[in-house]
């Protein structure tokens, strides 16, 4: 049971942070479906720089840096050229996958270094690591898991706390009220899209830098689409993406332990993808004023448009 | 300068495209005073106070704020200059508290201070008498309380010029005499406040001077008490005008329509129409009044077909209209036009052209697998000239019709149908007075044809005028069912407030008369 939970909780940070990385994008009223194609990217240059320089600090920031260029991207092609949101998504969706399989043509079979492995070992907390059954799982993890989790509790304080949370809030719901009241509709989005994005690269980082740490093609292998599932099923709500990535990758894992009972192998592997058409249809169904979804999602917003 | 002259607008010129809304037009407001903007729709006054309020840039001409030249580049800059807005449609955030909206995008610390915030709004709300409860989210909220909030909202910020884009257009006359309450405290306060409306009853109640706009120019400004309404209704339209709604006398025919406990219940299984019956009769016209969501909307989808009743009867001469279909219903004479807010939800669709939105409505009535778009075009061109309808073309997409173009096209489709039975809600929502006038004289025209007209309506003097009966609704009640010539504005604004009607003549009474 416990070597589940820890492997539950490795499985469940690269969603954690492609969940983060869409909610920041979608509270700020942008649609993008690109998150599949960002975590390729940030998995690929996170691989590509760690690979080359042997630095693990310089691994995640190449992944910071790609997932926040392109998102950057998807901005400038929504915001400044006002682009359709759901056809540019699916278009750095592709861009990623092609963006990715091309560069990692080199890194295939590539594995990192030891030394390298070595800097992302589980570390203990002292204390709560020795609380049963959970110690292990959450407080005995990699850098990574920690930084998932303290994110989306910054990212939770941040949304309901402070005057800037509050802002992009009342961006994403009503872009049209935030302008009249003097914020700057346009930054604003162009900021939480490129931390959103380098979220969604961290994620994708997170597969080829620490949990594999080796180049396959498409490596994320449909996890950003989850994500944006995930959004949804957990209503825009950092602290609750937390147990909704326990949940799908809980889920993801849990096919190699149900093997031994006999069950069809390409069944389990439905699993994830099955639940998340499940969670679809169930939020869908779902009426609540709180929980829904930001009202001008997707909706373009020009100032002088009559 | 005259320090006291808190807004001086001069020689201010707009255009977009090929449309001049606003041409050299000039306007003044001085600290304490409640100065009307008044206009038909289209007159430029909300694209005048949008440049003042740093949403559009003027093409030319200067903006004074207290003596000095300004020019913005952003609302903020505009706010910072005290100036606030209140926007006819709120625009509030319905998820965040009214604490939450009143600090939308001000300067502070990084975190929320909810307490200390609270303190100042609830300072800032008694010296003003805007009662709101600072931790209640919007989406909670009446029409009433949302627009407290907004008001608040400026007030909050320091603005001492307020801009309010018809503040009265959805609110009850009672709410109406609170806002005018909290304006006139405010002015006391020493603020400069700018009223757009075409109302002119509201005009004259409240404001100190009035600035009448026609076709983006300025006609002229009037001090209120040395005017009169017909003066500046002749000024808003450019003639001679007669202001009186008509009310055609036609002897009532038989009952066309009996509504008879219905009720029904919405997604959430809140009641939305508790034990509604009512009558309509042939060459009769009645007016649903309430405020917005009392279950107007319901009543009108319920009798067309569109919401699903709980229990009940609707009979259309005897037959129950219950279970039929949309188009069923339609095809026995039933037409319904709606009128939402946004004025092109229901009924039209705003990226085709008015050929083939008249095509929706007719084309299975067509033999053959392709529509024909000939004889509907010519139906197209015979109801423009019917009805004085401005547009380039029949071709043209509707949604680029101004707002009392699109109205006429929607009613005039419905009426040329040849209904028995015309249920049209909002009808008039945002026309100006020549245009409501045109549709009032429409309506008048099918009640003589014999036609029963269900009128869903907001402002209550329209009300009185067109309809010979009334039925209040509230909270999905009817909390009355009076005879026009026999009720006040006010008896008709308590019974819209849930108030039962008290001694006042029943439709029963009206049927021992006949």
């Amino acid at each position: 049971m416990e070597g589940f939970l820890v492997a539950l909780v490795i499985a469940s940070t690269p969603l954690l942070f492609a969940t983060l990385g869409e909610i920041m994008t979608e509270k700020a009223g942008l649609l993008n479906l690109g998150v599949e194609g960002m975590m390729l990217i940030g998995a690929v240059a996170g691989f590509g720089a760690g690979y080359t320089t042997n630095s693990p600090v310089i691994a995640v920031i190449a992944a910071i840096v790609a997932g926040g260029f392109s998102g950057l991207l998807f901005g400038f092609l929504t915001i400044s050229l006002r682009a359709n949101q759901v056809v540019s998504g699916l278009t750095l969706t592709i861009f990623g996958a092609g963006f990715s399989s091309f560069l990692g043509t080199n890194f295939i079979g590539l594995k990192m270094s030891e030394s390298f492995i070595t800097s992302f070992e589980p570390f203990k907390i002292p204390l709560l690591s020795s609380i049963p059954i959970i110690g292990n799982a959450l407080f005995n993890q990699d850098l990574f898991v920690y930084g998932g989790m303290i994110v989306a509790i910054l990212l939770g304080v941040y949304l309901y706390r402070t005057r800037k949370g509050l802002n992009l809030v009342a961006v994403g719901e009503n872009p049209s009220a935030a302008d009249a009241s003097g914020i700057n509709v346009d930054l604003y989005k162009y900021v939480h899209l490129t931390l959103g994005g380098a979220l969604c690269g961290l994620g994708g980082a997170y597969l080829s830098v620490v949990d594999v740490p080796q180049w396959q093609d498409n490596i994320t292998a449909g996890r950003g689409w989850i994500a944006i599932a995930l959004v949804i099923f957990v209503a825009w709500n950092p602290i609750k993406a937390i147990f909704g990535a326990y949940l799908f990758g809980g889920l993801s894992i849990i096919g190699f332990r149900l093997q031994q009972y006999g069950i069809s192998q390409s069944l389990l592997d439905t699993l994830p993808y099955l639940v998340t058409i499940i969670v679809l249809v169930i939020s869908s169904t779902r009426n609540s004023k709180d929980n829904g979804p930001p009202k001008g999602l997707s909706v373009p917003y020009f100032r002088e448009e009559r | 300068m005259n320090a006291n002259v808190y807004v001086k607008m001069h020689n201010i010129s707009k255009t977009f495209g090929l449309v001049k809304a606003n041409d050299s037009v000039n306007f003044e407001v001085n600290k304490g005073e409640i100065h009307a903007l008044l206009g038909e729709n289209g007159a430029g006054k909300s694209t005048l106070m949008n440049m003042l309020s740093g949403i559009y840039k003027p093409d030319s001409g200067s903006i004074f704020i207290r003596g000095k030249e300004t020019i913005f580049h952003s609302p903020k800059e505009s706010i910072n200059m005290g100036i606030g807005m209140i926007h006819q449609h709120v625009k509030l955030v319905d998820v965040q508290t009214a604490t939450e909206n009143i600090i939308m995008g001000m300067k502070g610390g990084f975190f929320v201070n909810s307490k200390s915030i609270s303190g100042k709004i609830n300072k800032v709300s008694e010296q003003f008498g805007l009662l709101v409860d600072p931790n209640k989210k919007v989406y909670d909220m009446s029409i009433g309380e949302k627009q407290a909030v907004e008001i608040l909202k400026v007030l909050y910020k320091g603005a001492d010029i307020l801009i309010m884009d018809e503040p009265t257009a959805v609110l009850t006359p009672q709410e109406t005499k609170k806002l005018f309450e909290t304006m006139r405290k405010m002015a006391n306060e020493g603020c400069a406040i700018i009223i757009i409306t075409h109302k002119l009853n509201e005009v004259m109640e409240i404001s100190d001077r009035v600035t009448v706009l026609r076709k983006g120019k300025t006609i002229g400004t009037l001090i209120t008490r040395e005017t009169s309404p017909k003066e500046m209704t002749d000024m808003m339209v450019g003639e001679t005008t007669n202001l009186s709604i008509h009310r055609a006398e036609v002897l009532r025919g038989n009952k066309v329509l009996e509504v008879d406990h219905i009720y029904a219940k919405n997604k959430q299984g809140v009641d939305v129409l508790k034990d509604i019956s009512f009558n309509l009769y042939e060459g009769e016209v009645v007016g649903v009044a309430g405020v917005t969501g009392s279950g107007q909307k319901e009543l009108c989808e319920t009798i067309s077909g569109l919401y699903p009743t709980e229990s009940g009867r609707i009979l259309f001469k005897e037959e129950n209209l219950i279970g039929l279909t949309p188009k069923d219903i339609i095809k026995r004479g039933i037409s319904m036009s709606f009128i939402p807010e946004d004025r092109l939800g229901m009924g039209l669709v705003a990226s085709m052209d008015m050929v083939d939105n008249f095509l929706l409505k007719v084309h299975h009535e067509q033999k053959g697998a392709l529509v024909k778009r000939k004889p509907v075009a010519k139906q197209c061109e015979r109801i423009i000239k019917k009805l004085n309808i401005s547009t380039p073309g029949i071709n043209h997409p509707i949604k680029q019709l101004s707002g009392g173009n699109i109205q006429k096209v929607l009613i005039g489709r419905e009426i040329d149908t040849n209904p028995h039975v015309l249920i049209t809600a909002y009808a008039v929502r945002g026309l100006d007075v020549g245009a409501s006038h045109t549709i009032y004289d429409l309506i008048n025209e099918q009640k003589r044809k014999g036609v029963g007209i269900l009128f869903i309506g907001e402002d209550l003097d329209v009300l009185l005028g067109l309809c010979d009966r009334i039925i209040v609704m509230c909270e999905g009640l009817i909390t009355g069912n009076v005879i026009t010539t026999e009720v006040t504005k006010d008896e008709i604004g308590l019974m819209m407030a849930g108030g039962k009607m008290a001694g006042i003549k029943k439709e029963e009474v009206l049927h021992a008369n006949d």
